[in-house]
């Protein structure tokens, strides 16, 4: 892997040799040494620079040059907090949980700081992360300071939970990288909207790592609103492995943030498993987003589907990347990925590199991409109706990412989403 | 209503349209006829304000503006309606989303209150009702998956919403489907009046013995080069354009 | 009969089964010493007596290359290839040209035989003299034909009627002293010197290969073709073909490929540069049949091919189509750059690997004049433990208003041990332009083998006949006269593939 030497990543070490005897669990042996481990892969990896096929289209030049540090221990008791959406909710301040702030409800769905609560983490935290492969996972997995641990046990339907991080005004650049541990034991369902934001002026890194653990039957609905400041940056990387039978709806919407990667790392693992993954990218001016999806296929009658699509305007730059890899064993695969982007102004850039790695035949996969810009032809029919060409240009962007929105069930989650689409809106007029 | 002197105009670099002459007063129905590739189609967008053509010289005035300083929401403000020959599909736009919005758009143009969704509703069910038209094409998305019928009708009732002084219909291949010839005339018909219009640009005759035009264009190599009444559509169903291309 | 049913005949008499064209030729050849160094690069130079500028040409590629790193991406796996224990440099020995067909030498004449070029042009091959100025037998259509034995053009027929349109076609060795001025204009402007690993080596050692030049206006009567063909043991292969067309011209060319069966892997790193100017369209057709290794994987042809075209000229079209079906590794991605506006660039390939093959193919368009047009149609089969990748990239520069991009690429699987991989790269830059990419997976299902054989075919021929209509759409692009060849092609590749 190569790697950038300047600045960020030398810092970043520094910092974890720095704190190492005072983050969480270190008098935890197991947790110690995975963090050592972590930040030896860190070294040895870097920050992933462009000549790395994995991050050929991301540069992240913009985050090596500059030092972070921890945020500091807020005492501010009060944030301008959304109103509530779903009857649970965990809210995560500059990575830390904050339970004043969150309503973590009955006792059906364990649900927690993982802070609070580091030895019921052991053989969990790190069974699905990959650090040696992924130098952020790996930065994660050395300086996490908290997240959240939530099992739901057998059978249990755990209705909807809020994860909301967000990152508060600082004087200094600073990075946090919260940790957060999903599992659904067998047949237990549960909707997690995920949201993540941050002050408009602080130059931040959000680092965090998802290890989700979706046991046979089991169904998780996964809604990420990513919306974070204009300075900000984030690398979140998901890991889900999910068993016979299971389910994995991920639907992810990128609307802020300077530079922003989500890594959805899959693994269907059992037969009959199922993983629906979806999103939007709404670029303005100056953002970068890249999605990177990686599926494996590693047993036979599973399905897949994934449907992204990207909005351009200003010079921005959007990437997709989805590599489907099916195994040997995984017969009778059913899969499908779309990719499409539109292109609303003529410095955006789109790159799509749609992968396909295929060693069983009796498999149905195939994959589409497309790019262009809006239809002339329905945008002179909707001004030859009358309608003025902002407002025609409006509609058929929202046409464009009505089916992939539709993916979501009805609920609050969807209409979290299409509120996050209506913002990026009047942020664009 | 509708004053072409003049009027050239160009696409891709090409001349299409030569010098076009045309009158069309309040109350009338003009028919403009002729061979594939004259620029019938091409003057059809041109006054609808498609962008890719390119004007070269000539005016045109529509009730009092001129025409072609106007963008196309504002023509269409203004009282001009295009029915076009293959209305676009608009998939993900919902039909009612869609005939509200463009509706409201020209209704605010005009000065006058916009309609909410329950006042558009009552509206456009009535419209409907009178169009033979189910209730579930409001909720379709716009024009997808529509057959050709159904197209035409929904471009029938737009023009019934919007209730345009001139109403221009591209209809250039038009002459296969008599139900859909039929739902367009009834369409134009129904709206005719001492302060409306219509140009009808077709190619075969058979529209017209739905909508009796007062007067007959003929459209060749960019020029109109006859005009006459009715009889003048039968003659050249007749006799084919012939006659006309020798002396153009 | 026409010249292809006598080729796959002609072959299927010589050989039973297996590789038909994996006999040897015993020919006194001359040799350069093994290795390669400066020394080497003079010595080849020396020996084609090349003027100055040709000479400095090579050496300046050579020096770039000893700088340079092998690549290593590729998704194929091969032990590492000893650059220094080859011959740079073999010639079949025959200096005085033949009064008739009885003074060649028999094994030359028994190879052409067997590569099943017909006897008329076996005597123009042959150089004996005025073999050119009868007609052909059968009043079939003729074929121009330049056959390079291992590294040097033996003969090139037709050359003097196809002069008279003004059209050249010979050896490039012929070519640098005859038209020294065109070799000089275009020589390396498609594809530099520094362009890559493989490109580098064979700028300093390139041997023969063919040139063509169409003159304004004239489109070329015949098809033109290439064998090619590596005899002598352990030698490398280093053609380096340049056709131009001119303004308004077009011509289609065809490059044909065998090799005999050998034990050790033999390298084959061509250069070809295609440039196509206003108005002109160039064709370029390659049925490859190189050596894949026995089953187990040993000996065979390692490809590495550097294929580019430069649509320089307003409304120019190359079409490139492959068939691919055997080579111990491939690596090559014939490329468009679609500089002039309105020019249109296609790649058609089929990729077979059986056994253990490994392909790593695809091309590359570049986007950059105004509606510029790109079709790629992929189609990979992959049998046995065969592994087939299609890599691809679409690039469309923000110059590039208004172009268009249609991919379909789409793999076969037959059998569960072998792999099918799709990795395509676009990279839109212009809001205008339209890029669609489509890949599908399939196989050849039990139900639709039953189906055929319950009509009567076979399992071989049912998997022929299914084969062929996977590939239709990339095999109607070829020449009429490969196309068959072809399509025979396929069905022999995958013999005992299935079951």
């Amino acid at each position: 892997m190569s790697k950038l030497t300047p600045g960020g990543a030398e810092a970043l070490l520094r910092r974890y040799e720095g704190l190492s005897s005072r983050l969480p669990g270190a008098r935890l042996p197991w947790l110690a040494s995975l963090r050592a481990a972590a930040a030896a892969a860190f070294r040895a990896q870097g920050l992933p620079s462009r000549r790395a096929e994995a991050w050929r289209y991301t540069d992240l030049r913009p985050i090596a040059e500059v030092e972070f540090a921890e945020p500091l221990l807020s005492v501010t008791a009060a944030l301008p907090l959304p109103a509530q959406r779903l009857p649970r909710r965990a809210i995560f301040v500059d990575g830390r949980f904050r339970e004043g702030l969150s309503e973590l409800g009955d006792n059906a769905v364990a649900l927690g700081s993982l802070a609070a609560d580091l030895p019921a983490a052991e053989g969990r935290l790190g069974r699905l992360a990959r650090p040696e492969e992924h130098p952020l996972a790996a930065l994660n997995t050395a300086l996490f300071e908290d997240g959240l641990t939530v099992t739901v046990p057998a059978g249990i339907d755990a209705g909807g939970l809020e994860l909301s991080h967000f990152v508060l005004a600082a004087e200094r650049p600073l990075a946090c990288h919260p940790r957060h541990l999903i599992r659904l034991e067998a047949g237990a369902r549960l909707l997690l909207l995920e949201s993540a934001q941050g002050d408009v002026a602080t130059r931040y890194l959000h680092n965090p790592v998802f290890e989700i653990e979706i046991a046979e039957g089991a169904s998780l609905v996964h809604v990420r609103l990513s919306q974070e400041g204009e300075a900000g940056f984030q690398l979140g990387t998901i890991y889900a492995r999910i068993e016979a039978g299971g389910t994995y709806d991920n639907f992810t919407l990128n609307a802020g943030g300077r530079l922003v990667r989500n890594e959805i790392h899959t693994v269907l693992a059992g037969p009959e498993a199922a993983c629906h993954m979806n999103g939007a990218q709404l670029l303005r001016d100056g953002q970068h987003a890249d999605t990177t999806t990686v599926l494996d296929h590693a047993a036979p009658d599973c399905r897949s589907r994934q449907t992204y699509k990207t909005v351009l305007s200003g010079r921005s730059r959007g990437v997709f990347q989805g590599r489907i890899h099916v195994h040997q064993v995984a017969q009778r695969t059913d899969g499908y990925q779309m990719n499409q982007a539109l292109l609303l102004s003529p410095e955006a850039e789109i790159d799509s590199k749609p992968q396909l790695e295929i060693y069983a035949d009796d498999v149905k996969c195939s994959h589409g991409a497309t790019v262009g810009a809006l239809d002339a032809d329905q945008l002179f029919y909707l001004r030859a109706r009358g309608i003025p060409e902002p407002a025609a240009r409006t509609m058929l962007i929202d046409a464009f990412l009505q089916d992939v929105v539709d993916t979501i069930a009805e609920g609050p989650a969807r209409d979290a989403v299409a509120t996050a689409i209506a913002d990026w809106w009047r942020g664009q007029a | 209503m509708l004053k072409i002197e003049g009027l050239t105009a160009e696409v891709e670099g090409k001349l299409i349209l030569r010098g076009i002459d045309l009158d069309l007063p309040p109350g009338e129905v003009h028919a403009i006829m002729g061979p594939n590739g004259a620029g019938k189609s091409t003057l059809a967008y041109l006054l609808a304000g498609r962008e890719d053509y390119a004007v070269t010289g000539g005016t045109v005035r529509f009730a009092g503006q001129d025409l072609l300083a106007l963008a196309p929401e504002a023509r269409a403000a203004a009282g001009l309606f295009l029915a076009f020959q293959h209305p676009v599909e608009l998939p993900g736009v919902g039909n009612a989303l869609f005939l509200r919005t463009a509706l409201n758009a020209i209704r605010r143009a005009r000065g006058e209150d916009e309609l909410d969704a329950m006042q558009f509703l009552k509206l456009v069910r009535e419209r409907m009702r009178s169009l033979a038209m189910p209730e579930d094409m409001l909720k379709r998305s716009a024009n997808v998956g529509f057959s050709g019928g159904e197209k035409k009708r929904n471009e029938v009732l737009q023009m019934a919403l919007m209730r345009p002084k001139l109403a221009i219909l591209d209809e250039t291949d038009s002459g296969l489907d008599i139900d859909a010839l039929r739902i367009v005339a009834e369409g134009v018909n129904a709206l005719r009046g001492p302060d409306f219009s219509a140009l009808v640009i077709t190619h075969h005759q058979r529209l017209l013995d739905y909508l009796v035009p007062d007067r007959v264009h003929v459209l060749i190599g960019g020029r109109i080069v006859q005009s006459g009444g009715p009889e003048l559509a039968r003659k050249l169903e007749a006799e084919g354009y012939g006659f006309l291309q020798a002396a153009a | 009969m026409p010249a292809v049913t006598e080729t796959v005949e002609t072959v299927q008499a010589a050989t039973e089964g297996a590789y038909k064209w994996g006999f040897e030729t015993d020919i006194e050849m001359e040799f350069a010493p093994k290795g390669l160094n400066e020394d080497i690069v003079r010595f080849i130079s020396a020996k084609k007596n090349e003027p100055a500028w040709l000479l400095e040409w090579r050496l300046k590629a050579f020096a770039i290359w000893q700088k340079m790193a092998e690549p290593l991406w590729a998704a194929v796996s091969y032990p590492p290839i000893d650059y220094q224990d080859a011959y740079y440099y073999a010639a079949p020995k025959q200096t005085t040209k033949p009064k008739s067909l009885d003074e060649v030498d028999p094994e030359l004449l028994k190879t052409y035989a067997k590569l099943g070029i017909p006897l008329k042009e076996q005597a123009i091959l042959a150089g004996v003299e005025g073999a050119g100025d009868t007609p052909a037998d059968g009043g079939r259509m003729p074929i121009a034909v330049d056959a390079v034995f291992d590294s040097v053009s033996v003969a090139t027929s037709y050359k003097d009627r196809l002069a008279k349109e003004g059209i050249i076609f010979c050896a490039i060795s012929e070519a640098v002293h005859e038209h020294p001025e065109l070799v000089r204009q275009y020589l390396g402007t498609v594809v530099p010197q520094g362009d890559n690993f493989y490109a580098a080596l064979n700028s300093a050692v390139f041997t023969d290969g063919s040139f063509v030049y169409i003159p304004k206006g004239v489109r070329c009567p015949m098809e033109l073709s290439t064998y090619f063909r590596i005899n002598a043991k352990s030698t490398g292969q280093f053609e380096r073909t340049l056709i131009i067309a001119d303004e308004g011209s077009t011509v289609s060319y065809l490059e044909g490929c065998t090799a005999p069966m050998r034990d050790e892997n033999q390298l084959h790193a061509a250069v070809v540069e295609l440039v196509a100017l206003d108005d002109a369209s160039i064709k370029y057709s390659t049925v490859q049949n190189w050596y894949p290794g026995d089953a187990e994987g040993r000996g065979g042809i390692f490809n590495f091919v550097t294929k580019r075209a430069q649509c320089r000229g307003r409304r120019s079209k190359v079409s490139w189509t492959q068939v691919e079906t055997g080579s111990a590794i491939t690596w090559k991605y014939p490329s468009c750059v679609l500089l002039g506006d309105d020019s249109v660039g296609e790649f058609y390939s089929v990729a077979i690997t059986n056994n253990r093959q490994q392909a790593d193919t695809g091309t590359k368009m570049i986007h950059v004049g105004k509606r510029t047009r790109s079709t790629i149609i992929s189609k990979g089969i992959s049998a046995g433990r065969g592994q087939n990748t299609y890599r691809g990239l679409v690039r469309v520069a923000p110059t590039a208003s208004a172009a268009r991009n249609f991919t379909q690429c789409d793999s076969l699987l037959i059998g569960d041990q072998c792999g099918a991989h799709t990795v395509p790269y676009i990279e839109n830059r212009c809001m205008s332009a339209r890029t669609e990419h489509e890949a599908t997976t399939s196989r050849i299902a039990e139900d639709q083998l039953f189906y055929c054989r319950q009509r009567g075919l076979s399992e071989e021929d049912a998997v022929g006949l299914i084969v062929n209509g996977f590939c239709r759409e990339v095999l109607k692009e070829l020449p009429m006269e490969f196309a068959v060849e072809a399509q025979k092609l396929l069905q022999i590749s995958l013999e005992g593939s299935v079951g």
